[in-house]
């Protein structure tokens, strides 16, 4: 008996996966990645001529695959440019559920990250993440597992928020799958998931729950020398107790954009010498040329002796 | 803000703050209100014909040399007209006019590019 390779088991599981798109409109191409529900592949549309992002269950799963329908169904109810748009969904021979969405190419927030970024550049992208999150909170939907490795960057610096396999349809009571996923089941990431998801259970989360990732995640972007008002922002965001966070994203976004702009932020109490810093900052051009102008007329007044 | 209106603000509080320096002349202390106000208009006036020639050469040596020389113009017109303090006041006049021609440039939004079809 001839004993495979690592190598060769893990080629074979891998073709074992791949889905059969043979009665389907799709064409594989490669494969785009993996997370927790199932792989993403690059798939050719036959019919549309063009390249789509295909994610399918890798074992079939009556939970799971209700999760990713609902997971589509999500999605196609969220038309954000900040949120992938889904094409299709349906099965495959096997019987396992797919849908497709647009493929975007580009970079994942932490690659996107780990390369020099600016601090004005980290802040915009953040401010571009709580758009469709925004958008989707007042479509009624919750992300809840906001983290690094579910934000795309785009080639255009554009942001799009992925993965929307733990949405919570807020007072959707025929969501069968928010019951499939359990009310005391534990969904999100450590580190970015809040205090009450961690508690377990999706009963009685709101908006503030991924308030509380968003600030996990400004913090996380903004890094260890952030200047004290931001660290105020995501400590607010980020309070243990709901009743102190931020009430909703905009809120949040607003006391970023605040801060971005030099201006006060409301999670901050700041000291008579830090805000003459801070309007001194603001002002710094119009400081500027008058001071010129001074030390100017001071040059003059020294060489006419008026 | 447009180039325009970059020159006119700019211009205008430095013409202000050119008038308020007269206090430290002490002949001219009587009239700094006169001289605050006639300041002020130079360098509105300054800063708007700044402001229209950085709007059509968007180049920042040539708006320096452009306002710094209708600063002097300015200037020199009220120092003709009072016959004395020609130095005194022709070069802060010019001072104000550089310095109004470089915030037009640096800080001041360029006026949008016309399309290819705009003229068709």
């Amino acid at each position: 008996m001839t004993r495979l390779s690592d190598n060769a088991v893990s080629r074979l599981r891998a073709v074992v996966r791949e889905p059969d798109l043979s009665r389907t409109r799709y064409r594989l191409a490669a494969v785009a990645g993996s997370g927790g529900m199932g792989t993403v592949y690059v798939v050719e549309d036959t019919e549309l001529r063009r390249r789509v992002a295909l994610k399918v269950l890798d074992v079939p799963d009556p939970g799971i695959e209700a999760r990713l329908r609902r997971e589509a169904q999500v999605l196609a109810r969220l038309e954000h440019p900040g949120i992938v748009p889904v094409h299709d969904v349906g099965a495959l021979p096997d019987g396992r559920v797919f849908y497709t969405m647009k493929w975007v190419q580009g970079d994942r927030l932490d690659r996107h990250l780990s390369r020099t970024a600016p601090f004005a550049e980290r802040l915009r992208l953040f401010l571009k993440i709580t758009d469709p999150v925004a958008f989707a909170h007042a479509q009624g939907v919750l992300h809840r597992d906001l983290k690094p490795e579910n934000v795309m960057v785009g080639a255009f610096g554009e942001v799009l928020v992925m993965d929307w396999g733990l949405a919570k349809v807020l007072d959707d009571a025929d969501s069968a799958a928010a019951r499939t996923t359990g009310e005391s089941a534990v969904l999100g990431t450590p580190g970015f998931m809040s205090p009450e998801q961690r508690a377990g259970g999706s009963a009685g989360l709101d908006r503030r729950t991924d308030v509380y990732s968003l600030g996990a995640l400004l913090e996380w972007m903004a890094g260890p020398d952030a200047p004290p008002p931001l660290r105020a922002i995501w400590r607010k965001a980020t309070a243990p107790d709901r009743d102190d966070r931020y009430a909703d994203v905009p809120a949040l976004a607003a006391d970023v954009t605040r801060f971005a702009d030099g201006a006060a932020v409301s999670a901050y109490a700041e000291g008579p010498l830090r805000r003459a810093l801070r309007v001194a900052k603001r002002h710094r051009i119009a400081i500027g040329i008058v001071l010129a102008y001074l030390a100017g007329r001071a040059l003059i007044f020294l060489g006419t002796g008026r | 803000m447009n180039r325009i209106a970059v020159g006119i603000l700019v211009g205008g509080a430095l013409g202000i703050l050119d008038g308020l320096t007269a206090w430290f002349t002490p002949e001219a202390r009587a009239g700094i209100l006169g001289i605050v106000f006639g300041s002020t208009i130079k360098g509105l006036l300054a800063g708007a014909i700044i402001g229209l020639f950085a709007r059509k050469v968007s180049s920042l040596p040539w708006t320096l040399a452009f306002g710094t020389f209708i600063g002097a113009l300015l200037a020199s017109g009220i120092a003709f007209s009072m016959g004395k303090h020609y130095l005194e006041i022709i070069l802060p006049g010019s001072l104000v006019g550089l310095l109004t021609g470089y915030a037009t440039i640096r800080y001041g939004r360029a006026p949008a590019q016309q399309g290819l079809s705009a003229g068709r």
